[in-house]
């Protein structure tokens, strides 16, 4: 009996080893849907490993455009008979669980509520091609050619997907080609296609694009004026400084004399990768360094001196599973504390936290400004799931007449022009001070950079009254920083409910998700997506305004809940956690349960929903 | 112990081609022990880019933490300077050098900052041939802290508590040598007239240059049975040769006595003119220094001078292939990507 189909809303996960070319695969399958013009979240679940060990990837297609994470799968591909007996344990009734029928199916795989759909791919690949190499990597191919007819996945951009994949290999087209039609025509002669759950075009997507977020921070390192990077390898912050090289191979080599406008520093450490980055911005080249939670860890001394000193620098942070070396390959919001409070003694640091792809690009460029304007550390606060996915993103875009802000630097005129430079000087009254850079100009703006206390003019100083004063500047130019970070995301005009939900970073895709839902079954949330440590004014308003605010964030702690209650002295009972930290992306369904029985929400809320029920 | 700098300088002091006096390459007044050899080889460092007409806004110097990482606010006064974090001024001054090549960077390090906290960081320093002059000022002590053991300290050498160190010594001479370092000196804070000549040509050198300076230190580390006190030190010294620089507009006379005389041209044709003490010892082989250093420290000496040199390395820019304009004065000309290329980039993705 053929359920009712289900259109453009299912999650297909695929079940692979490590290191047997089922990514190039399974990213083509992800394409082709976006390519339909139909919503896709594509996730790879992968191992610390290069070879041997299970990876999945997970995609979801969702005509309604959420792109969070989905609990539940509906189509299982499992071409990994390490993992079988769990990957079938995990479905849900009534799914289907595609798999290689070579090799009959032990006994113990077999699940009365399950739909499998058996496919010969070892047999056929053995039969059709004589190369062991192509024989593997051609099952990935056939699967997905299966899968052609049976979710009704575009034929055509699929081969259009292959051809321009082998640009410069033509001559693997052709077998490539032939492996999808292989798919095809079993699926076709020996199921019923379609499947209940099936794809329809659709043109939902307009000018968007699939981009990954590492890729577009070094796109941004590259359009922020980006000329030297330093970084020690650590997953998952390896692919910025990658996709750096590769950009900065296209845009910044000087076409007469082949030479650099650039340099890239594979650093013996992360203490070291960040001090590349501040001796080069300390002499007015724009740096970064890439990295993740042990990294930054290791950042920590040098992020209180930049901090102290008033060295502008760049970091980008790709979060992972933490404490310690943690889930290398798993994603977390978890550095938050470690970030905003980096280094011993006073010290508070401006983090941005990007959502999607266009803005990793907007907010790594605009780092370098803020890091220059302000003449501290920024740090642009990704994670694993935006920085190694895939994620449907709005256009990047820029200015046509872009302009790097660098800040107070002083000319040599200008140095000609005062009377006594006082690297430390409040002039403005901003808390932002001057400053030279080295060989500016002979006799004039001299100064010393220390970690130790220091008068106006960069003098070591130990009187209480000066470094006391210092201090009380550093905290006046943190009141300054407040308007220049981005504002938040607010998603309604007006605010209409008594309760909030706030969220940053790649929570927000489910967020807004459940937020939808609740909506629905009648509570009414207002939500805001913070952008930025200190908190603009926006996010000080919203929290105010509302009793109580839910805080989505994924990490066990309530890292973010922690310095909103910090910073805005916010009664902690009226904020209260939503939390994830399996390592997994947090999913919509997830912060509804945990929204609808949070402690004292029923006795509060349910009275006037009453769609609601306890 | 002064507390006030006298401005009174010598009436007979000329300047430099440059029109600067030695006292615009002067710092503050230094807050070292009275005796420090640090302060004597901060004077060095003063009459050496006094002589070589440095600009002093084109020199760039930096430091680790520590008695050796304060000396350079009591030089070069006019000189941007950075006093950066334990150890880490390698990574410092391997980004400010990317960021402008044009500079001459000067880092002054201790024998703790060095070969302990900072063992990483300058390992990485010399494999990076950075172009840079590295002086070590290297008492076997933590001063700062009340005279513990350093790194550098020899086996047996007793501190002032009259405990002998139990620990094998880092010669870091021999490790920049093994590591690829293409100038490597060592000298002592009292032998002014062997450690100007190696300072200037340290700067000369067109990569990384190490001096690691044996300096006393006078309150923690000059007792009887140190082999860092100033009584050891000068009846222990062992020169691998007598040393001149000689820059590139003066005329060379050569002076040759069969054998004894080696001259080293550094890139811009400067020379500097190496008169040999040590039978067997050549400063262009590696096997034949790391030999002398051995020998030396075998019979309990100090081999200072020029130990090894190797003026034809690529520095880092080199290795990199960065352009020769500093990577600073880019602008967005040169930085941004064509308009349309965010275009293609953005259908790419699609």
């Amino acid at each position: 009996m053929q359920a009712h189909p289900v259109i453009n809303d299912f999650v297909v996960r695929f079940a692979n080893v490590n290191g047997t070319g089922s990514a190039s695969a399974n990213n083509m399958f992800a394409k082709a849907i976006f390519r339909m013009g139909i919503p896709v979240t594509p996730k790879n679940i992968f191992p610390s490993n290069i070879q041997g060990l299970p990876t999945w990837y997970e995609v979801r297609i969702c005509e309604k455009g959420y792109l969070g994470r989905r609990e539940g799968i509906d189509i299982m591909v499992c071409v990994n008979a390490q993992t079988m007996k769990n990957d079938i344990a995990a479905l849900p009734s009534g799914s289907y669980f595609m798999y290689d029928s070579t090799k009959a199916l032990h006994q113990e795989h077999i699940r009365e509520d399950l739909h499998y759909l058996g496919i010969p791919l070892t047999a056929i690949t053995q039969r059709e091609y004589s190369d062991p190499r192509q024989r593997l990597l051609f099952k990935n191919i056939i699967y997905i050619g299966a899968l052609s007819a049976l979710i009704q996945l575009d034929m055509d951009i699929l081969k259009e997907i292959i051809v321009e994949q082998f640009q410069g290999k033509e001559k693997l087209i052709a077998p490539n080609h032939q492996a999808l039609e292989l798919g095809n025509q079993y699926a076709r002669e020996n199921f019923e296609c379609p499947l209940q759950f099936r794809l329809e075009h659709r043109e939902l997507l307009g000018d968007k694009i699939l981009y990954e977020g590492n890729a577009a921070c070094a796109l941004g390192a590259i359009y922020g004026g980006a000329t030297v990077a330093a970084w020690y390898p650590i997953t998952p912050s390896t692919s910025v400084v990658d996709a750096f090289a590769d950009y900065a191979a296209q845009f910044r080599v000087d076409g007469e004399t082949g030479k650099n406008h650039y340099a890239i520093l594979q650093a013996e450490d992360e203490l070291s990768a960040l001090g590349v980055v501040i001796g080069a911005m300390w002499n007015g080249a724009r740096a970064f360094t890439a990295t993740s939670g042990p990294g930054l860890s290791l950042m920590q001394e040098f992020l209180g001196l930049a901090y102290f000193a008033e060295v502008p620098a760049v970091l980008i942070d790709v979060q992972r599973t933490g404490p310690s070396t943690g889930m290398p390959t798993r994603t977390q919001q978890s550095d938050l504390l470690s970030a905003a409070y980096a280094s011993h003694g006073d010290t508070k640091h401006v983090l941005l936290f990007p959502s999607t792809p266009a803005e990793c690009f907007d907010m790594t460029r605009s780092a370098f400004d803020l890091a220059e304007q302000l003449q501290t550390p920024v740090m642009v606060m990704s994670d694993l799931d935006l920085g190694m996915n895939d994620h449907l993103s709005e256009p990047l875009q820029i200015k046509s007449e872009t302009k790097f802000l660098r800040g107070k630097v002083l000319t040599a005129q200008q140095l000609e022009d005062i009377e006594r430079f006082g690297r430390y000087l409040d002039v403005d009254g901003d808390g932002i001070c001057y400053r030279t850079l080295p060989g500016t100009h002979p006799t004039r703006g001299m100064y010393f950079t220390r970690g130790s206390s220091k008068d106006e003019y960069a003098s070591y100083t130990e009187r209480s009254d000066a470094y006391r004063q210092n201090m009380d500047r550093l905290a006046k130019k943190w009141e300054t920083i407040k308007s220049y970070v981005p504002s938040p995301q607010t998603y309604q005009a007006d605010y209409c409910s008594r309760e909030g939900m706030a969220f940053f970073g790649t929570s927000c895709h489910s967020a807004l998700e459940a937020r939808d839902e609740l909506n629905n079954s009648g509570l009414t949330l207002d939500v805001i997506r913070i952008r930025a440590f200190p908190f603009h004014a926006e996010v000080v308003d919203f929290m105010e305004a509302h009793d109580r605010v839910f805080i989505v964030e994924q990490n066990r702690d309530g890292q973010m809940r922690s310095l909103l209650i910090n910073e805005l002295g916010i009664d902690p009972q009226r904020l209260i956690s939503i939390l994830n930290y399996d390592g997994l992306p947090i999913t919509a369904k997830n912060i509804l349960q945990q929204v609808l029985s949070s402690a004292g929400h029923q006795a509060a809320t349910t009275a006037s929903l009453p769609g609601v029920s306890s | 112990m002064s507390f006030i700098k006298p401005n009174f300088r010598h009436p007979g002091h000329k300047p430099n081609a440059l029109g600067f006096l030695p006292s615009d390459y002067e710092g503050l007044l230094s807050t070292l022990c009275a005796g420090c050899g640090h302060d004597s080889i901060g004077a060095g460092i003063i009459q050496a880019c006094f002589e070589l007409n440095i600009e002093p806004h084109r020199l760039a110097k930096l430091s680790g933490i520590g008695c050796s990482s304060k000396t350079p606010a009591y030089f070069l006064g006019n000189s941007h300077g950075f006093n950066s974090v334990h150890g880490r001024m390698p990574s410092v001054a391997t980004g400010a050098n990317l960021a402008n090549r044009d500079l001459i960077y000067l880092g002054v390090s201790g024998d703790g900052d060095t070969a302990s906290i900072g063992m990483g960081q300058f390992v990485h320093l010399v494999r990076r041939n950075l172009n840079m002059t590295y002086i070590v000022m290297n008492n076997g002590c933590y001063g700062l802290t009340k005279g513990q053991d350093s790194a550098t300290a020899d086996k047996g050498s007793k501190s002032k508590s009259g405990n002998a160190n139990v620990f094998q010594n880092i010669d870091l001479a021999g490790l920049a040598i093994e590591l690829g370092a293409g100038f490597v000196a060592r000298s002592f804070s009292g032998d002014k007239t062997q450690l100007v000549p190696l300072i200037k040509a340290a700067l000369n050198h067109p990569g990384f240059a190490l001096i690691d300076v044996i300096s006393p230190c006078v309150t923690f580390n000059n007792n009887p049975g140190s082999t860092k006190s100033y009584d050891y030190v000068r009846q222990h010294l062992e020169a691998t040769a007598t040393v001149d620089f000689v820059p590139p507009a003066d005329v060379i006379e050569v002076n040759y006595e069969d054998g004894a005389e080696v001259d080293v041209t550094m890139h811009n044709g400067s020379q500097l003119r190496l008169r040999k003490l040590q039978p067997g010892w050549n400063p262009y082989q590696k096997d034949a220094a790391v030999r002398a250093l051995h020998e030396a420290s075998t019979a309990g000496e100090v081999l200072t001078g020029l130990i090894y040199v190797n003026e034809v390395q690529e520095d880092l820019h080199v290795m990199l292939n960065t352009c020769e304009r500093p990577l600073n004065q880019l602008t967005e000309r040169e930085l941004l990507p064509p308009l349309q290329a965010l275009d293609a980039i953005n259908a790419s993705l699609r």
